[in-house]
Protein backbone atom coordinates (compact mmCIF):
# COMPACT_ATOMS: atom_id res chain seq x y z
CA UNK A 1 0.00 0.00 0.00
CA UNK A 2 1.42 3.44 -0.87
CA UNK A 3 2.73 5.34 2.14
CA UNK A 4 0.89 8.53 2.95
CA UNK A 5 2.23 10.81 5.65
CA UNK A 6 -0.73 12.26 7.52
CA UNK A 7 -0.25 15.93 8.34
CA UNK A 8 -2.72 16.39 11.13
CA UNK A 9 -5.40 13.82 11.39
CA UNK A 10 -6.27 10.17 11.46
CA UNK A 11 -5.73 7.99 8.41
CA UNK A 12 -8.59 5.71 7.47
CA UNK A 13 -8.02 2.75 5.16
CA UNK A 14 -11.21 1.44 3.57
CA UNK A 15 -10.33 -1.98 2.22
CA UNK A 16 -12.59 -3.59 -0.36
CA UNK A 17 -13.73 -7.16 -0.19
CA UNK A 18 -12.07 -7.71 -3.54
CA UNK A 19 -8.68 -6.70 -2.16
CA UNK A 20 -9.08 -8.98 0.85
CA UNK A 21 -10.21 -11.94 -1.27
CA UNK A 22 -6.78 -12.33 -2.75
CA UNK A 23 -5.03 -12.58 0.62
CA UNK A 24 -4.32 -15.53 2.88
CA UNK A 25 -5.63 -15.30 6.46
CA UNK A 26 -2.29 -14.32 7.96
CA UNK A 27 -1.73 -11.71 5.25
CA UNK A 28 -5.07 -10.13 6.14
CA UNK A 29 -4.22 -10.13 9.83
CA UNK A 30 -0.76 -8.70 9.17
CA UNK A 31 -2.20 -5.94 6.99
CA UNK A 32 -4.76 -5.00 9.65
CA UNK A 33 -2.31 -5.01 12.54
CA UNK A 34 0.40 -3.14 10.63
CA UNK A 35 -2.13 -0.43 9.81
CA UNK A 36 -3.53 -0.26 13.33
CA UNK A 37 -0.07 -0.20 14.93
CA UNK A 38 0.70 2.84 12.74
CA UNK A 39 -2.31 4.56 14.29
CA UNK A 40 -4.66 4.07 11.33
CA UNK A 41 -8.30 3.10 11.36
CA UNK A 42 -8.92 0.10 9.13
CA UNK A 43 -12.39 -0.44 7.69
CA UNK A 44 -13.04 -3.76 5.98
CA UNK A 45 -15.89 -3.82 3.51
CA UNK A 46 -16.57 -7.49 4.10
CA UNK A 47 -15.01 -8.30 7.44
CA UNK A 48 -13.21 -11.46 8.51
CA UNK A 49 -14.35 -15.05 8.93
CA UNK A 50 -14.84 -16.30 12.52
CA UNK A 51 -11.60 -18.29 12.28
CA UNK A 52 -9.71 -15.19 11.12
CA UNK A 53 -11.26 -13.16 13.94
CA UNK A 54 -10.04 -15.77 16.39
CA UNK A 55 -6.51 -15.60 14.96
CA UNK A 56 -6.63 -11.79 14.92
CA UNK A 57 -7.29 -11.81 18.68
CA UNK A 58 -4.49 -14.33 19.21
CA UNK A 59 -1.90 -12.43 17.15
CA UNK A 60 -2.97 -9.10 18.68
CA UNK A 61 -2.28 -10.52 22.13
CA UNK A 62 1.23 -11.55 21.17
CA UNK A 63 1.98 -8.00 19.98
CA UNK A 64 0.72 -6.05 22.99
CA UNK A 65 3.58 -4.22 24.63
CA UNK A 66 3.42 -1.87 27.64
CA UNK A 67 3.47 1.86 26.77
CA UNK A 68 3.60 0.96 23.07
CA UNK A 69 0.59 -1.02 21.88
CA UNK A 70 -2.46 -1.84 24.04
CA UNK A 71 -4.35 -3.87 21.50
CA UNK A 72 -7.25 -3.18 19.20
CA UNK A 73 -10.82 -2.03 19.28
CA UNK A 74 -12.94 -3.85 16.71
CA UNK A 75 -16.59 -3.41 15.85
CA UNK A 76 -18.88 -5.22 13.46
CA UNK A 77 -22.59 -5.68 13.12
CA UNK A 78 -23.75 -8.87 14.81
CA UNK A 79 -23.59 -11.86 12.50
CA UNK A 80 -27.06 -13.06 11.60
CA UNK A 81 -26.43 -15.37 8.73
CA UNK A 82 -24.19 -17.92 10.48
CA UNK A 83 -27.00 -19.54 12.41
CA UNK A 84 -28.87 -20.12 9.15
CA UNK A 85 -25.92 -21.32 7.06
CA UNK A 86 -25.84 -25.04 6.40
CA UNK A 87 -23.10 -27.18 7.90
CA UNK A 88 -21.75 -27.85 4.40
CA UNK A 89 -21.62 -24.14 3.64
CA UNK A 90 -19.63 -23.53 6.78
CA UNK A 91 -17.39 -26.49 6.09
CA UNK A 92 -16.66 -25.11 2.63
CA UNK A 93 -16.06 -21.62 4.01
CA UNK A 94 -19.15 -20.31 2.23
CA UNK A 95 -20.76 -18.82 5.30
CA UNK A 96 -21.80 -15.27 4.88
CA UNK A 97 -19.20 -13.26 6.75
CA UNK A 98 -19.78 -10.09 4.77
CA UNK A 99 -20.16 -7.43 7.39
CA UNK A 100 -18.55 -4.05 7.63
CA UNK A 101 -15.80 -4.13 10.25
CA UNK A 102 -14.00 -1.21 11.88
CA UNK A 103 -10.65 -1.84 13.59
CA UNK A 104 -8.44 0.70 15.31
CA UNK A 105 -5.87 1.11 18.06
CA UNK A 106 -7.50 0.57 21.48
CA UNK A 107 -6.14 3.88 22.76
CA UNK A 108 -7.58 5.90 19.86
CA UNK A 109 -11.00 4.47 19.15
CA UNK A 110 -13.91 4.28 21.52
CA UNK A 111 -17.29 2.76 20.85
CA UNK A 112 -20.08 5.12 21.83
CA UNK A 113 -23.03 3.02 20.78
CA UNK A 114 -23.66 -0.26 19.06
CA UNK A 115 -26.78 -2.13 18.07
CA UNK A 116 -27.89 -4.39 15.21
CA UNK A 117 -27.94 -1.55 12.69
CA UNK A 118 -25.69 1.23 13.97
CA UNK A 119 -22.11 1.52 15.21
CA UNK A 120 -21.01 4.90 16.58
CA UNK A 121 -17.34 5.35 17.39
CA UNK A 122 -15.23 8.24 18.57
CA UNK A 123 -11.79 8.40 16.98
CA UNK A 124 -9.07 10.52 18.53
CA UNK A 125 -5.59 11.41 17.39
CA UNK A 126 -2.54 9.76 18.98
CA UNK B 1 4.99 -54.18 42.81
CA UNK B 2 5.98 -57.42 41.14
CA UNK B 3 6.69 -57.50 37.43
CA UNK B 4 3.64 -59.66 36.72
CA UNK B 5 1.31 -57.55 38.84
CA UNK B 6 2.61 -54.37 37.20
CA UNK B 7 2.09 -55.87 33.74
CA UNK B 8 -1.43 -56.99 34.61
CA UNK B 9 -2.23 -53.54 35.95
CA UNK B 10 -0.91 -51.85 32.79
CA UNK B 11 -2.92 -54.18 30.54
CA UNK B 12 -6.01 -53.56 32.64
CA UNK B 13 -5.55 -49.78 32.37
CA UNK B 14 -5.01 -49.97 28.61
CA UNK B 15 -8.06 -52.21 28.18
CA UNK B 16 -10.25 -49.94 30.25
CA UNK B 17 -9.14 -46.99 28.13
CA UNK B 18 -9.76 -48.91 24.92
CA UNK B 19 -13.14 -50.26 25.85
CA UNK B 20 -14.47 -47.53 28.09
CA UNK B 21 -17.35 -45.33 27.03
CA UNK B 22 -16.54 -42.15 25.20
CA UNK B 23 -13.78 -39.96 26.57
CA UNK B 24 -15.12 -37.17 28.80
CA UNK B 25 -16.03 -34.11 26.79
CA UNK B 26 -13.84 -31.08 27.37
CA UNK B 27 -16.11 -28.16 28.17
CA UNK B 28 -14.48 -24.75 27.94
CA UNK B 29 -15.75 -22.05 30.26
CA UNK B 30 -15.48 -18.88 28.22
CA UNK B 31 -16.53 -15.27 28.52
CA UNK B 32 -15.22 -11.75 29.03
CA UNK B 33 -13.02 -10.88 32.05
CA UNK B 34 -14.81 -10.70 35.42
CA UNK B 35 -17.91 -12.59 34.31
CA UNK B 36 -17.43 -15.21 37.06
CA UNK B 37 -15.91 -18.07 35.06
CA UNK B 38 -13.57 -19.24 37.81
CA UNK B 39 -16.29 -18.87 40.45
CA UNK B 40 -18.48 -21.15 38.31
CA UNK B 41 -15.65 -23.64 37.69
CA UNK B 42 -14.95 -23.80 41.41
CA UNK B 43 -18.66 -24.24 42.16
CA UNK B 44 -18.94 -27.16 39.69
CA UNK B 45 -15.82 -28.85 41.05
CA UNK B 46 -16.87 -28.39 44.67
CA UNK B 47 -20.38 -29.69 43.98
CA UNK B 48 -19.29 -32.85 42.15
CA UNK B 49 -15.87 -33.97 43.35
CA UNK B 50 -14.89 -35.50 46.68
CA UNK B 51 -11.97 -33.24 47.47
CA UNK B 52 -13.45 -30.23 45.76
CA UNK B 53 -10.22 -28.25 45.50
CA UNK B 54 -10.60 -24.92 43.75
CA UNK B 55 -9.75 -24.74 40.06
CA UNK B 56 -8.25 -21.31 40.63
CA UNK B 57 -8.40 -18.17 42.74
CA UNK B 58 -11.36 -15.81 42.33
CA UNK B 59 -10.89 -12.06 42.28
CA UNK B 60 -12.63 -8.81 41.33
CA UNK B 61 -9.43 -7.66 39.59
CA UNK B 62 -9.66 -8.47 35.86
CA UNK B 63 -7.42 -11.20 34.43
CA UNK B 64 -6.99 -13.11 37.69
CA UNK B 65 -7.04 -16.28 35.56
CA UNK B 66 -4.13 -16.09 33.16
CA UNK B 67 -3.73 -19.75 32.25
CA UNK B 68 -6.32 -22.24 31.03
CA UNK B 69 -6.83 -24.84 33.77
CA UNK B 70 -8.41 -28.22 33.25
CA UNK B 71 -10.12 -30.29 35.91
CA UNK B 72 -10.72 -33.81 34.67
CA UNK B 73 -13.46 -36.39 35.11
CA UNK B 74 -16.16 -34.43 36.84
CA UNK B 75 -19.14 -36.74 37.13
CA UNK B 76 -22.46 -34.92 37.17
CA UNK B 77 -25.48 -37.04 38.08
CA UNK B 78 -28.86 -36.14 36.65
CA UNK B 79 -31.99 -38.32 36.58
CA UNK B 80 -30.07 -41.48 37.47
CA UNK B 81 -27.55 -40.94 34.66
CA UNK B 82 -23.98 -39.79 35.01
CA UNK B 83 -22.36 -37.33 32.64
CA UNK B 84 -18.59 -37.08 32.80
CA UNK B 85 -16.91 -33.88 31.65
CA UNK B 86 -13.55 -32.15 31.89
CA UNK B 87 -13.96 -28.50 32.85
CA UNK B 88 -11.51 -26.06 31.27
CA UNK B 89 -11.51 -22.70 33.02
CA UNK B 90 -10.11 -20.13 30.58
CA UNK B 91 -8.80 -16.57 30.91
CA UNK B 92 -11.31 -13.84 30.04
CA UNK B 93 -11.15 -12.93 26.36
CA UNK B 94 -10.50 -9.37 25.28
CA UNK B 95 -8.92 -7.53 22.33
CA UNK B 96 -6.92 -5.13 24.51
CA UNK B 97 -4.90 -5.19 27.72
CA UNK B 98 -3.62 -1.99 29.28
CA UNK B 99 -1.35 -2.46 32.28
CA UNK B 100 -2.27 0.99 33.65
CA UNK B 101 -5.75 -0.37 34.50
CA UNK B 102 -4.11 -2.69 37.04
CA UNK B 103 -2.41 0.29 38.70
CA UNK B 104 -5.89 1.37 39.81
CA UNK B 105 -6.00 -1.79 41.93
CA UNK B 106 -3.03 -0.68 44.06
CA UNK B 107 -0.52 -2.65 42.05
CA UNK B 108 3.10 -1.60 41.51
CA UNK B 109 4.04 -0.88 37.89
CA UNK B 110 6.30 -3.92 37.67
CA UNK B 111 3.52 -6.22 38.90
CA UNK B 112 0.98 -4.56 36.61
CA UNK B 113 3.22 -5.00 33.56
CA UNK B 114 3.85 -8.65 34.47
CA UNK B 115 0.13 -9.25 34.98
CA UNK B 116 -0.69 -7.66 31.62
CA UNK B 117 1.94 -9.79 29.86
CA UNK B 118 0.59 -12.95 31.46
CA UNK B 119 -2.97 -11.84 30.63
CA UNK B 120 -2.16 -11.47 26.92
CA UNK B 121 -0.56 -14.92 26.88
CA UNK B 122 -3.65 -16.30 28.63
CA UNK B 123 -6.06 -14.81 26.09
CA UNK B 124 -4.00 -16.23 23.20
CA UNK B 125 -4.03 -19.61 24.95
CA UNK B 126 -7.81 -19.44 25.44
CA UNK B 127 -8.32 -18.75 21.72
CA UNK B 128 -6.10 -21.67 20.83
CA UNK B 129 -8.07 -24.00 23.11
CA UNK B 130 -11.30 -22.80 21.51
CA UNK B 131 -10.10 -23.57 18.00
CA UNK B 132 -8.43 -26.89 18.78
CA UNK B 133 -9.26 -28.51 22.06
CA UNK B 134 -12.78 -28.09 23.42
CA UNK B 135 -15.90 -30.13 22.63
CA UNK B 136 -18.44 -27.67 24.00
CA UNK B 137 -18.65 -24.24 25.58
CA UNK B 138 -20.28 -22.73 28.62
CA UNK B 139 -20.34 -19.01 27.89
CA UNK B 140 -20.54 -16.98 31.08
CA UNK B 141 -21.82 -13.41 31.08
CA UNK B 142 -22.20 -10.90 33.89
CA UNK B 143 -25.93 -10.14 33.77
CA UNK B 144 -25.37 -6.67 35.27
CA UNK B 145 -23.43 -5.50 32.20
CA UNK B 146 -24.29 -4.89 28.54
CA UNK B 147 -23.90 -8.18 26.64
CA UNK B 148 -23.84 -6.40 23.28
CA UNK B 149 -20.04 -6.16 23.11
CA UNK B 150 -17.81 -7.01 20.21
CA UNK B 151 -15.94 -9.69 22.15
CA UNK B 152 -19.20 -11.48 22.94
CA UNK B 153 -20.45 -11.16 19.37
CA UNK B 154 -17.16 -12.45 17.95
CA UNK B 155 -16.76 -15.32 20.39
CA UNK B 156 -20.31 -16.56 19.94
CA UNK B 157 -19.73 -16.33 16.17
CA UNK B 158 -16.49 -18.32 16.46
CA UNK B 159 -18.19 -20.98 18.61
CA UNK B 160 -21.13 -21.24 16.17
CA UNK B 161 -18.80 -21.51 13.19
CA UNK B 162 -17.19 -24.57 14.79
CA UNK B 163 -20.56 -26.18 15.49
CA UNK B 164 -19.75 -26.50 19.18
CA UNK B 165 -22.69 -26.90 21.55
CA UNK B 166 -22.96 -23.76 23.67
CA UNK B 167 -24.88 -22.91 26.80
CA UNK B 168 -25.07 -19.26 27.83
CA UNK B 169 -25.11 -18.58 31.55
CA UNK B 170 -26.38 -15.24 32.85
CA UNK B 171 -24.35 -14.96 36.04
CA UNK B 172 -24.62 -12.64 39.07
CA UNK B 173 -28.42 -12.71 39.31
CA UNK B 174 -28.01 -12.02 43.02
CA UNK B 175 -27.04 -8.44 42.17
CA UNK B 176 -29.62 -5.68 41.91
CA UNK B 177 -28.74 -4.50 38.38
CA UNK B 178 -29.00 -7.99 36.88
CA UNK B 179 -31.01 -8.37 33.65
CA UNK B 180 -31.25 -11.86 32.22
CA UNK B 181 -33.64 -10.68 29.51
CA UNK B 182 -31.00 -8.35 28.09
CA UNK B 183 -28.77 -11.40 27.49
CA UNK B 184 -31.66 -13.42 26.00
CA UNK B 185 -32.32 -10.52 23.61
CA UNK B 186 -28.66 -10.34 22.58
CA UNK B 187 -28.34 -14.08 21.82
CA UNK B 188 -31.87 -15.33 21.09
CA UNK B 189 -30.55 -18.32 19.14
CA UNK B 190 -29.13 -19.91 22.32
CA UNK B 191 -30.49 -21.18 25.61
CA UNK B 192 -29.73 -18.74 28.44
CA UNK B 193 -29.77 -19.98 32.04
CA UNK B 194 -29.76 -17.50 34.95
CA UNK B 195 -27.60 -18.25 37.98
CA UNK B 196 -25.43 -16.91 40.73
CA UNK B 197 -22.26 -18.98 40.79
CA UNK B 198 -21.19 -17.17 43.95
CA UNK B 199 -24.38 -17.87 45.89
CA UNK B 200 -25.17 -21.19 44.21
CA UNK B 201 -28.58 -19.94 43.00
CA UNK B 202 -30.32 -21.99 40.28
CA UNK B 203 -27.47 -24.49 39.97
CA UNK B 204 -29.93 -27.40 39.53
CA UNK B 205 -31.13 -25.93 36.24
CA UNK B 206 -27.51 -25.30 35.23
CA UNK B 207 -26.59 -28.96 35.84
CA UNK B 208 -29.75 -30.20 34.07
CA UNK B 209 -28.69 -28.23 31.02
CA UNK B 210 -25.03 -29.26 31.20
CA UNK B 211 -26.17 -32.90 31.22
CA UNK B 212 -28.55 -32.30 28.32
CA UNK B 213 -26.15 -30.28 26.16
CA UNK B 214 -22.89 -32.09 26.82
CA UNK B 215 -23.96 -35.58 27.91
Amino acid sequence: MPEVKPRDGVRIDLISGERMDGLASMEKIRMILDGVRDGNIVILEEGLSPDEESRLIEVTMTEISPDEFNGIEIETYPRKETADASFLDRLMGRESAKKLTVIGPANQIETLHKDETLIQTLVSRK
Amino acid sequence: MGLLTGLRSSISRAASTLFSDEEPKRIGIYGPPNAGKTTLSNRIVRDWTEHGDAVGPESHIPHETRRARRRENIEIERDGKTVTIDVVDTPGVTTKVDYTEFLEHDMEKEDAVRRSREATEGVAEAMHWLREDVDGVIYVLDSTTDPFTQVNTMLIGIIESQDLPVLILANKIDLEDSSVQRIRNAFPQHETIPLSALEGDNMDEVYDNIAEYFG
